[in-house]
């Protein structure tokens, strides 16, 4: 058994999947493709890090109905990653049968 | 059309109540008692005697029977099946016209059909095993004040089921003590901490000290996280007005969510507190004490299904469920089948799940099925796979005992939970594939590695008592 360690202090989160290593491009093309399949809308809202506790971040343009490309999506989320350099980026799935989202993950975490 | 002659005396409840040819309004609501008869009353007699007792009936004819239309009133056992591999008990089925009940009141449809008529010496045993709410009757009732979809929504939580832990020992610690663990737990990563259902105002720890101290707790880990968290405060109190003053303290305090125990506090005090949670924005967590009195007899009391489907009328945003895989009761099919009956808008006949009749909510908000009770980082695959997203689940002593504390518990827990849920999504069978799931997300986390080693040998594997009572090939 290895010795005790000390939780260290308290990071920033963002919700689902923050405990786990950043998103690599590959793990989210996955993320996309299940979300498309589950048939919610994908959408890419971005937001400062110092106002990342609001509910409503940034719309990067309009949910992308209709889009069932994986790689547009990721083309998306680059452009707005690119567009907004240090902010964080969140991917979510809208479902309009639950009215609600499907899912929703950051996929940058903010800073440079 | 005229009464007929009266004539006093005793006669078979059958005449009356035995309808065969009855096909259920669909207005009524409809009953399913597994009934083991008295020896030497036929069948058709005890259903009827049952649906008797249950509705309009008494034990002898009188005459202010015929002051009334009791045709239009009274209950009517309208069909009786065999219980499989049971050869003393048997299935009847009850309709009762809607009009027999108060509007918005499971009180009084309780009272009625789980009432006297369990008791009666005229059965030996008796169990009302499911029950079919009309629409028009669910939609006299309030309902969860929330609902999964509003919850998620206020709490910015998708796409994955949410981490709880009730803090222990369950009784004990001081307020300052006891707020200390949930901070720890929260800060680690979970969404919710719990107090224990009976954890109330005892002398060890009043209630307004471990408000107030709980609610510093979760703040700084919100604060600290930037996450939306919460502890469920419990609210359950000797009386009523002490529950509404308690409930009122916890809002003053930014608390996001209360609980209540709803059967020992019982279902006027629940109803009325979800009408409360509904009009103050307020969570309402539901815990089950008592439960196993009432239903795990499988010859006599009430299915928890039945519990369950009666919460969701009187109002809760969560029920605890059972795990299916720790150290509770609960059958795999059966508590999918309860669950479903929870969370879905409409849940068919499925007789292998245990469940007799369809049930259309409408428009009523879905309740989370909260999984607690013994369980830890190595079932976080099978509970992802039973429950799915919209489910909370509670590591207790898997948060609070991991060797490191809580924080390391909850960080270990949510690694587990999030690793899992991205398998799931990649497509991996996440059951079959735990084992190796979990140990690469270990890599990158130290806390799960311990705790995968502390909890490796941990398993509870005892029969199910109550059984579902299907034909088995």
């Amino acid at each position: 058994m290895p010795e005790m360690q000390a939780y260290g202090a308290s990071k920033p989160r963002f919700e689902t999947f923050s405990y786990l290593p950043p998103m690599t491009p590959e793990r989210i093309a996955k993320q996309v493709a299940y979300l498309i399949n589950q048939g919610w809308t994908p959408a890419i809202e971005h937001c400062e890090p110092e106002r990342a506790q609001s509910t409503y971040w940034y719309m990067w343009k309009l949910p992308m109905f209709g889009v069932y490309s994986v790689e547009k999506v990721l083309a998306e989320v680059e452009a707005c990653h690119r567009a907004n350099p240090g902010h964080l980026v969140r991917l979510v799935g809208y479902d309009n049968f639950s009215q609600s989202q499907g899912t929703s993950f950051v996929v940058y975490r903010g800073g440079r | 059309m005229a009464p007929k002659a009266y004539e006093a005396g005793v006669k078979d409840y059958a005449k009356t109540y035995w309808v065969p040819d009855y096909v259920p309004l669909d207005t009524d609501i409809l009953a399913l008692f597994k009934v083991v008869p008295q020896p030497g009353v036929p069948r058709e007699e005890a259903a009827a005697a049952v649906c008797a007792e249950s509705s309009t009936g008494t034990w002898t004819t009188v005459w202010t029977d015929l002051l009334t239309d009791l045709d239009y009133y009274k209950g009517r056992a309208y069909r009786i099946e065999p219980v499989p591999n049971d050869p003393n008990a048997f299935y009847a089925y009850v309709a009762y016209p809607i009009d027999l009940f108060e509007e918005g009141s499971v009180v009084n449809v309780l009272t009625s059909l789980a009432g006297n008529v369990f008791g009666f010496k005229a059965v030996r045993s008796l169990r009302l095993e499911d029950l079919r709410f009309p629409l028009a009757y669910v939609k006299t009732c309030g309902g969860p004040p929330n609902g999964i979809q509003v919850e998620r929504d206020r709490l910015n939580k998708y796409g994955r089921p949410l981490l709880g832990c009730t803090i222990k020992p369950k009784l004990g610690l001081s307020a300052k003590n006891y707020g200390r663990a949930v901070y720890e737990a929260l800060r680690g990563g979970l969404d919710f901490t719990k107090d224990d259902e009976n954890v109330n105002s005892q002398p060890f720890m009043r209630w307004q000290h471990r408000f107030e101290f709980v609610m510093e707790a979760v703040r700084k880990a919100e604060e600290e996280t930037g996450e939306k968290k919460g502890h469920y405060l419990n609210v359950t109190a000797p009386t009523p007005e002490e529950m509404y003053k308690r409930a009122e303290f916890a809002k003053q305090l930014g608390s996001r969510i209360i609980m209540h125990d709803y059967l020992t506090a019982g279902f006027t005090a629940n109803t009325g507190l979800a009408n409360w949670c509904r009009e103050n924005g307020m969570l309402l967590h539901i815990h089950r004490a008592m439960h196993a009195v009432i239903d795990r007899n499988p010859n006599h009391g009430i299915h928890f299904r039945v519990l369950a489907k009666c919460l969701r009328l009187s109002g809760g945003d969560h029920l605890h469920s059972g795990t299916v895989v720790g150290k509770l009761e609960g059958d795999r099919e059966a508590t999918l089948g309860w669950i479903d009956l929870m969370r879905e808008p409409y849940v068919p006949e499925n007789r292998a799940r245990g469940i007799f009749f369809e049930q259309d909510w409408g428009s009523m908000p879905g309740m989370f099925p909260v999984a607690s009770g013994g369980i830890h980082v190595w079932h976080v695959p099978a509970l992802v796979t039973i429950f799915g997203d919209d489910s909370i689940l509670q590591f207790g002593g898997g948060t609070l005992g991991h060797p490191w504390g809580n924080a390391a518990g909850a960080h270990a827990n949510r690694v587990a939970l999030e690793a899992c849920i991205e398998a799931r999504n990649q497509g991996r069978q996440v059951e079959r594939e735990g084992r190796d799931i979990l140990m690469e997300a270990a890599k990158h986390s130290p806390e799960l590695a311990i705790a995968l080693e502390t909890w490796k040998e941990v398993k509870f594997e005892f029969e199910t008592v109550d059984k579902l009572d299907v034909q088995r090939a």
